[in-house]
């Protein structure tokens, strides 16, 4: 029988994580700092709000849009924390995690042949879902000589005629990079200038170090109108199995990503949502805690970097650094690979995030400190076998 | 030195005492010997009195026992519970000794090497001061958490090894 998977389908390239993650998998004793998840377990609070809501037998779907209940404190949090203003009954949409809402967002807005911007290197799964709904990749190559933030000639460069959409991800995963206000009013006058719509991934912004505040693109003059404000509670509320994210856009945008939404999932699980309003309503403390916590490590990590001759930015934001191993001679995935055959180490080829991560690694810092004392000590040795001079 | 930096010392410490100096200043970004001297400093000062291990008393001397104890005193005319309280503490046997309100006056938290020990403290010596009025004694049966620290350890959650 011959399977005919459909073309566009076929053509999107197979994830270089899951390539890497298939070999990880067949190893014992490895050390991941290839994991790009919170390694605290949800804030007990959380649990047992989730619990108790279980035992009321609050088990049935919510409404499409999401428990209004949920979209109030979505509301008042967007509100608190970034400083803008959405209507809970007609302008949010819970989603399963930020990966749905991403889906959601582009496959309303896009029509064939419409072509989206991003900035890379960046998260894997941007590409392939503007390939799934029809639309055009382009990406805009960030440099560590700018901290990979983006540049606003490089964007000015990079649109046409045909540019519809520009995703961003600040802080980023994989690099850390942020965004300064001024920075964003730069980049916000080129979207209005080029009427492009702005979906931002706003999944890191709570984890901003240095008792920096997180700004948003979405709070510059003429953007509200033409942005999709994305967040959800998997990185900073330490949620991400429980699959709750959410979109915040103008009304008519999710009435339309309600319509893909409300055929192709119905809503978000209940048992997730109710979860995520103790987080929103009172996780503040826990957020603050694992915040440090991530905070010390990632000093403790770029220091034990340096250290062992790679060069490597102090990321502002996230919990990953994007050390460049250049000095090593050898290339991102051999690089992973080798560290992981000879010193059982996992880290992930900077390729794996798009072609402009060559010559880097990214290493997460959601790992407990001892493990990230005793990888460092590793990859030390690996990096002093492996020295160009 | 910067009160937030005195605090992530302390914070620190409180998670685990034991942990090298090096990595303190590594967490923290400061120089090893910032961190000492703030060490030093915070002992120096009577901030950090002392360092202890916390014992799981189900695997090690499970003979002993720990007495919570509720005091009922009378305070005194020049020096309120103060004097009274330090009477009570100064005994080998009280570990800990708290001035609390409610019902009653002083919370202290006895350790004994057996509970006949334990019963003769409070029928002889404590009992036995004047300005003691009654006391409620209370035997633990089994710890569930200790200073921060759990008896019965959830094993690490599980995460896929590799994630985007
Ligand atoms: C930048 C970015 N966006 C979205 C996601 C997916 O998040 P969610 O769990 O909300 O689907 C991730 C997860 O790694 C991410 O790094």
């Amino acid at each position: 029988m011959n399977l005919r998977v459909a073309n566009h389908v076929r053509d999107i390239p197979r994830s270089g994580i899951r390539d890497f993650f298939e070999v990880v998998q067949t190893m014992d004793d490895v050390i991941s700092l290839g994991i790009g998840e919170p390694d605290f377990a949800t804030p007990w609070h959380i649990r047992e709000a989730a619990i108790f809501a279980l035992e009321k037998g609050r088990t049935g779907y919510t409404s499409n849009l999401g428990l209004p209940g949920l979209r109030r404190s979505i509301s008042d949090y967007v509100h608190k924390k970034f400083g803008l203003r959405y209507e809970p009954l007609s302008e949010i949409l819970v989603s399963v995690g930020v990966s749905e809402a991403i889906d959601l967002a582009l496959r309303a807005l896009l029509n064939p042949g419409d072509e989206v911007l991003y900035h890379e290197p960046c998260y894997v799964s941007y590409a392939p879902s503007i390939t799934l709904a029809g639309g055009v990749a382009r990406a805009i190559e960030t440099h560590a000589e700018d901290a990979f933030s983006l540049r606003v000639d490089a964007l000015k460069k990079a649109v046409t005629p045909r540019t519809k959409v520009l995703m961003l991800n600040f802080p980023t995963n994989p690099t850390g990079a942020t965004m300064t206000a001024a920075q964003w009013e730069e980049i916000a006058a080129v979207c209005v200038r080029h009427d492009l719509i702005v979906l931002t991934d706003e999944i890191y912004s709570e984890l901003t170090f240095d008792g920096g505040t997180h700004s948003t693109i979405a709070t510059c003059p003429g953007m509200k109108e033409r942005t999709v404000f994305l967040h959800g509670l998997s990185k900073a509320f330490a949620m991400t199995g429980w699959r709750i994210g959410y979109a915040c856009a103008p009304a008519p945008l999710i009435e339309a990503m309600m319509k893909i939404h409300q055929y192709a999932i119905l809503c978000a699980p209940i048992m997730g949502q109710d979860a995520a309003i103790e987080a929103l309503e009172r996780g503040e403390e826990s957020v603050a805690t694992m915040r440090r916590e991530y905070e010390r490590r990632r000093n403790f990590i770029v220091g034990a970097l340096r250290d062992m001759g790679l060069e490597c930015l102090k990321p502002k934001g996230s919990f990953y650094v994007f050390p460049k191993i250049h000095s090593s001679g050898l290339v991102s995935k051999e690089f992973s690979l080798r560290l992981l055959q000879e010193h059982k180490v996992a880290v992930v080829p900077g390729t794996a995030f798009g072609p402009s991560g060559e010559g880097h690694v990214r290493c997460s810092f959601a790992t407990g400190l001892d493990q990230i004392k005793i990888a460092m000590e590793r990859m030390a040795a690996f990096v002093g076998q492996n020295q160009i001079t | 030195m910067m009160r937030v930096l005195m605090d992530a010392i302390i914070d620190l410490l409180q998670q685990n005492a034991l942990m090298p100096r090096a990595d303190m200043a590594r967490l923290l970004d400061m120089e090893l010997a910032e961190v000492e001297s703030a060490i030093a400093k915070l002992e120096a000062e009577g901030i950090v009195l002392g360092y202890q291990a916390i014992i799981n008393r189900e695997k090690w001397d499970t003979e002993k026992v720990t007495a919570i104890i509720e005091v009922k005193i009378t305070p005194e005319r020049d020096g309120g519970f103060d004097r009274i309280a330090a009477r009570i503490a100064k005994f080998e046997e009280v570990q800990s000794c708290y001035l609390v309100s409610g019902g009653y006056d002083l919370l202290i938290i006895v350790e004994a090497a057996n509970l006949r020990n334990a019963a003769a403290f409070v029928a002889q010596k404590l009992s036995t001061i004047g300005a003691v009025q009654a006391t409620a004694t209370h035997f633990r049966l089994k710890t569930y958490k200790e200073n921060g620290a759990f008896h019965q350890l959830d094993s690490a959650p599980e995460r896929l090894p590799v994630s985007p």
